[in-house]
């Protein structure tokens, strides 16, 4: 009896304390994404009373919207260089960065963390990639006799998605590496004696047989997370290169959402978009989840 | 025992790789550090300087002339600078705050209470951090409108309060750092659970809510315009600093000014709470 009646107290308390987080919760994330999908199917354009056009929306997509192609080609790209490859050398820095002493681990964690922290570096990447003499690289390239004329990069097509690539991957650096560093930290050090008297000669073995296996849950989060971030590359083309940038050379699914969305107003075609974008998000979370609960297994 | 400790090497690592990372991080750190040096330059260089042919990435002759410029544009404009101030100050203060407190509360209560619904709920939470808040923007800006809070400042201070790394972070961290024992034995004391939770449970998660607070803080204080506030006596201070960088060659250095007065904020807290954040992002792990 005592029991029983416990158990419903906590019931009561329990959802006192969870009910102020979770309509919140409800109604800014679970809602938007419902209403996205609900409109996805229909022609809603904030003025008339929406019709439903079943997978109309879907079908102009991809049979009819070229732009959209590309678009979904260039996330991919950037997704590509900034997500696993971003992934990786997360790992790697934080794996070296751990092999310092505690002051110079500090130091350093703080300048591979702080372009993800610092808001608004366009201005410093326009400098750098500025189309007149002044620019920094066409500056360099004239002075070392690369090149005889100032390039125009952030408007040439050949350039500007390589370009987008490396600030997307330069600010990418966020929470997965932190997480990182803090996965390596949080290793018992003496795996590390047990791993050399088993035989462990190197610390590449340390890190395959030892580290890694124990850090898989940092792991996984970090790849939700880096994941999450790749795919929303957007912002940083629109502050580089414009919108829409040169023939859509940078042209992102999120730049697209944002033109349906906030410019021509075609909310249910955006809303498809959206709803796209998010299956693409979370189909590839549950994929690199899979794989990455092999490693080292 | 004096032979052990001048053995100071760890084990498993020779010279060579020590070199050879150090090298390596060196150069990867340069690339990450060099375009926020150079803003810090840019924004020291007297005018004849932000125009020398070919163009210099040290300042030689350090001012703070750019500086005194953006107080200058910021002053004459419409709005005073400290509204913008005022607004970026108030929604980073009051959605971390009421972030912290909402998380923190139901965080506690799917750790230490069974009920059902539980784990529904936090696996909605880990759903949400594998999708970008991009995808909800029209839907949001839908119910903004129904709620009325278009042109008002809780439509960015209400839903910063639900954002769900938060709640994630701090429910793992309150799994592993507090013991069921000692609530078992607070409770036995006659505590009743709110006292519980603000005099027992959140003293214990000290590092986690500061790396909540971070991460919140950064997030609202980098928020720029945005397709809920129209208008201008409401808008963030990131707002004005771009109009200001908007404004061209004539500019180049109090934009630059603009752009370190705004990357320094976040940067500080986070010196001074590094080692918090690392304690608790060392719990955060997700499980396969």
């Amino acid at each position: 009896m005592r029991k029983r009646r416990n158990f419903t107290q906590h019931n009561g308390v329990a959802w006192a304390f969870v009910l102020p987080y979770l309509s919140i919760f409800c109604v800014f994330t679970v809602l938007p994404v419902l209403i996205s999908v609900f409109f996805s199917f229909t022609d809603f354009n904030m003025l008339e009373t929406p019709n439903f056009v079943g997978m109309g929306n879907y079908t102009r997509l991809f049979l009819q919207d070229d732009i959209f192609i590309k678009s979904i080609g260039n996330t991919f790209i950037l997704a590509l260089v900034t997500g696993p490859i971003g992934y990786l050398l997360c790992l790697l820095f934080a794996w070296f960065i751990n092999e310092l002493k505690p002051f110079g681990r500090a130091v350093v964690t703080l300048i591979f963390y702080a372009p993800s922290i610092s808001g608004n570096m366009a201005l410093v990447w326009q400098a750098v990639f500025s189309g007149d003499a002044y620019g920094y690289l066409n500056g360099f390239l004239m002075n070392m006799g690369l090149s005889s004329s100032p390039t125009i990069w952030l408007k040439d097509e050949s350039y500007i998605l390589p370009i987008v690539a490396i600030v997307a991957l330069w600010s990418s650096l966020g929470t997965s590496f932190l997480t990182f560093i803090a996965g390596f930290q949080g290793v018992d050090k003496t795996y590390y004696e047990a791993g050399a008297i088993d035989g462990i000669t190197n610390r590449w073995q340390e890190l395959w047989y030892i580290t890694l296996p124990l850090m898989r849950p940092q792991l996984l989060l970090s790849a939700v997370l880096s994941i999450t971030s790749a795919f929303g590359v957007g912002t940083i083309v629109t502050q580089l290169a414009g919108f829409p940038s040169t023939n859509y050379a940078a042209h992102t699914i999120i730049n697209h959402l944002q033109d349906y969305g906030t410019t021509k107003y075609e909310l249910g075609y955006a809303s498809a978009i959206a709803t796209i974008l998010f299956v693409i998000m979370v189909i590839s979370n549950m994929v690199i989840r899979k794989i990455i609960a092999k490693v080292g297994s | 025992m004096k032979k052990i400790k001048l053995h100071t090497r760890r084990l498993n690592r020779s010279a060579g790789g020590d070199f050879c990372i150090g090298l390596f991080l060196f150069t990867f750190g340069a690339f990450m550090a060099l375009p926020m040096i150079y803003a810090i330059c840019t924004s020291l260089k007297p005018s004849d300087e932000l125009w020398v042919y070919p163009p210099r990435f040290f300042v030689s002759n350090p001012t703070f002339k750019n500086f005194k410029d953006l107080f200058r544009i910021l002053d004459d404009s419409n709005i005073p600078f400290s509204r913008y101030i005022g607004n970026t100050v108030f929604v980073s203060v009051v959605g971390t705050g009421g972030h912290v407190i909402l998380s923190s509360m139901c965080a506690y209560a799917l750790c230490k209470f069974k009920f059902r619904g539980r784990n529904i709920i936090f696996n909605m939470v880990v759903l949400s951090l594998m999708f970008n808040t991009a995808v909800t923007a029209i839907p949001n800006f839908i119910i903004m409108s129904k709620l009325g809070w278009i042109d008002s400042l809780a439509s960015l201070v209400v839903p910063a309060f639900g954002s769900s790394l938060g709640l994630y972070l701090m429910k793992q961290f309150i799994e592993q750092m507090i013991p069921d024992g000692i609530l078992e034995a607070a409770r036995i004391d006659g505590a009743n659970e709110f006292r519980i939770f603000f005099k027992i449970a959140m003293p214990m998660v000290r590092p986690a809510w500061l790396t909540l607070i971070i991460f919140s803080f950064q997030g609202l204080w980098n928020m720029g315009d945005t397709s809920y506030i129209y208008r201008e006596d409401l808008k963030p201070l990131n707002y004005a600093l771009h109009q200001i960088l908007s404004g061209g060659v004539t500019r180049v250095g109090a934009s630059a000014a603009a752009t370190v007065l705004m990357m320094v904020i976040p940067i500080l807290l986070f010196v001074f709470t590094q080692s918090q954040i690392v304690e608790t992002l060392a719990t955060s792990g997700m499980k396969d």
